[in-house]
């Protein structure tokens, strides 16, 4: 197995708070990793940080074997790794296909001079990216409302097609954070099959989840992060009977019963 | 052009060629209407060309990127000294027309830079404030770079400026057919203008549906997004500040020549405001909207002028109100009626960001299928 992604002991304080503490994981070519954890463990900071949203104070990302630039989000997606959020966040006064479209703003180039004349390489680049992005929509299912705004979709849709956007930067890694919150259980498996189907055409998927079943029935692998430190990494069956993990879901320890 | 033919009420929708070519016949025959009311409409209608201009500038850093801009006139500004300073007697210096202009516009847009690498990490009210700082430090610098030396000659202005002057044909002279036929210069102008505005108008459309006017779009909607997606915000930032400056900076190389004298009072902060309604009034984002909104209050004024008075005389013998005091209260009063009855502007259309006829054919290969 060829490792993708390594994070080697990423750190991140905030104020008092240690929200990330020394966290080494790899995530390896074509598989789902899952990163889980009780609400507040640092998954999404996590998710930040690697993203470039947020400097790390310590450790690195080493990404297809060489390290990603830190604090510099728009140079991580040029790298090759998208994400989504844990609330939905659109281009709410575009369509469906314009934010497909802007999605995939880093891999074309026509720059103010191209766009003003308007010449043969811009006007063939817009050509190519609406109709990429017409097939990203149709990918996840939504292609009947590529003309429509995007705030005026349906909750589902809007995550699906938050997923279609990250799609367009031709990402290596796609990270989504929560994909599955507030969807109801046909929702859930309609996405689970799309999941599925991303990992098949070749791209990695890094999930943040709290629906277990989703979890335990998608990822190949499992990281368990509570209160900023990894405790748990294995394949889900071995990652559900861990005692630490048990213990940071459930309570523990000597307070016990 | 599109989005101005939609914006044609009944229409637009119905007959789209029809309206477009109403929009051009309007566009040509205007000053002859005007001039049937006196000279003065047709310097009216110039500087309502003007205007549009500015309100297409400033609809692009604010309605498109969302960058709100309370100092948007200091472009305007900078254009103009620019040409005054270049082509008066106050230096002595005479330069071309057409090197001036794209110097005007290259050190509006310069100033768009020295503007917007402060506020990069600014938005809404805070960036509202330090635009508006810099408006004013523009204005106070014209007002007071005339000691020790006198660059801007300070209050006084600069008088004098070269006309338009298109390679050997001066615009500011009447042209003269015959023995009792003559063109005026104002139509002259107001023609130079109208390809001038017609010029902005393609040039915006082009960058509104493009990459980058999706990533201003982006960027407007939702920041976080926009970087998470690959957008250099920062660059992206810069781009539409530079742009914007640089529409306000050939407007105002166009203003100080058609005017023949800038002084700093032309580019007080009233004048940032009154673009700025004409760009929330018409509809923001949109570019008919900009165009709408400019024509309709660079002309309003000066209609209740030429009402108010008479009107006022045959009502109470005398005049009450200056209309230079109603004109505030009305155009405040049609602000308040508007933020109420139509909150998006006159024309509160969506712009598009993608070519229609780029999805229809990708729509129709599907239907083949």
């Amino acid at each position: 197995m060829i490792t993708l992604l390594e994070a080697r002991n990423i750190g991140k304080r905030f104020g008092g708070l240690q929200a990330l503490s020394d966290v080494s994981l790899t995530i390896r070519k074509g598989e789902v990793y899952g990163l889980i954890g009780p609400n507040g463990a640092g998954k999404t900071t996590f998710f930040n940080v690697l993203t470039g949203a947020y400097t790390p104070d310590g450790g690195e990302f080493v990404f297809n074997g060489s390290e990603l630039p830190t604090g510099k989000p728009h140079k991580v997606v040029g790298r090759g790794i998208a994400r989504t959020f844990q609330n939905i966040r659109l281009f709410r006064d575009l369509t469906a296909l314009e934010n497909v479209m802007a999605g995939h703003h880093i891999r074309t180039k026509a720059g103010v001079w191209g766009v003003l004349t308007q010449n043969r390489f811009t006007r063939e680049e817009e050509r190519l990216t609406t109709g990429r992005a017409y097939e990203l929509l149709r990918y996840v299912g939504i292609q009947r409302f590529a003309d429509v705004v995007s705030k005026n979709l349906s909750y589902g849709d809007q995550r699906r097609l938050e997923i279609a956007r990250a799609l367009a930067t031709e990402p290596q890694l796609l990270a989504l954070d929560e994909p599955a919150a507030g969807m109801n259980a046909t929702e859930t498996g309609q996405l689970k099959q799309l999941i599925q189907q991303i990992r098949n055409d070749g791209i990695t998927v890094m999930l943040i989840e709290h629906d277990v079943k989703l979890v335990m029935g998608l990822c190949d692998r499992v990281a368990v992060l509570d209160f900023g430190s990894k405790i748990a990494e294995d394949v889900p069956a071995v990652v559900q009977k861990d005692d630490a993990v048990i213990a940071a879901y459930l309570g523990g320890g000597k307070h016990a019963n | 052009m599109n989005e101005l033919v939609a914006a044609v009420p009944w229409l637009g929708k119905r007959n789209p060629t029809a309206a477009r070519w109403l929009i051009i016949l309007v566009a040509i025959a205007a000053p002859f209407i005007a001039w049937q009311f006196g000279r003065s409409w047709v310097r009216i209608l110039d500087f309502a060309l003007l205007y549009m201009m500015l309100a297409l500038g400033l609809n692009l850093v604010v309605g498109f990127a969302g960058l709100l801009d309370l100092g948007y006139i200091a472009f305007y500004a900078v254009g103009a000294y620019t040409f005054a300073l270049l082509a008066s007697p106050h230096f002595g210096i005479h330069l071309p027309f057409w090197l001036i202009l794209p110097l005007g516009a290259a050190f509006a847009a310069l100033a768009g830079i020295m503007l917007g690498f402060p506020v990069l990490r600014l938005r809404g009210d805070y960036l509202a404030i330090v635009t508006l700082g810099f408006g004013e430090i523009v204005r106070i610098f014209m007002l007071n770079l005339n000691y020790p030396v006198n660059i801007t000659n300070g209050p006084q202005g600069i008088n004098m400026i070269d006309p338009i002057n298109l390679f050997g044909w001066d615009l500011s002279r009447n042209i003269r057919i015959g023995e009792d036929f003559t063109i005026n210069s104002l139509f002259l102008y107001y023609y130079f203008f109208l390809i001038a505005v017609a010029g902005s108008i393609l040039f915006i459309q082009r960058l509104q549906i493009s990459r980058i006017g999706r990533a201003w779009a982006a960027m407007r909607d939702d920041e976080l997004a926009a970087k998470a997606i690959g957008i250099n915000t920062r660059n992206m930032k810069l781009l539409a500040f530079a742009l914007g400056a640089t529409f306000g900076g050939v407007a105002g190389a166009l203003f100080g020549a058609f005017q023949g004298f800038v002084s700093p009072e032309s580019f007080s902060l009233m004048e940032s405001i009154a673009v700025l309604t004409m760009v929330v009034f018409g509809g923001m984002g949109n570019i008919a909207g900009a165009v709408v909104g400019a024509f309709v209050l660079a002309l309003l004024p000066e209609v209740l002028r030429d009402v108010a008075v008479p009107l006022q005389q045959t009502l109470f013998g005398h005049v009450l109100l200056d209309p230079e005091v109603l004109r505030m209260l009305l155009l405040s009063l049609a602000m308040i009626l508007m933020m109420l009855l139509r909150p998006a502007g006159m024309i509160p259309a969506r712009a598009r960001y993608c070519h229609d006829k780029h999805l229809s054919a990708t729509l129709k290969q599907e239907a083949a299928k």
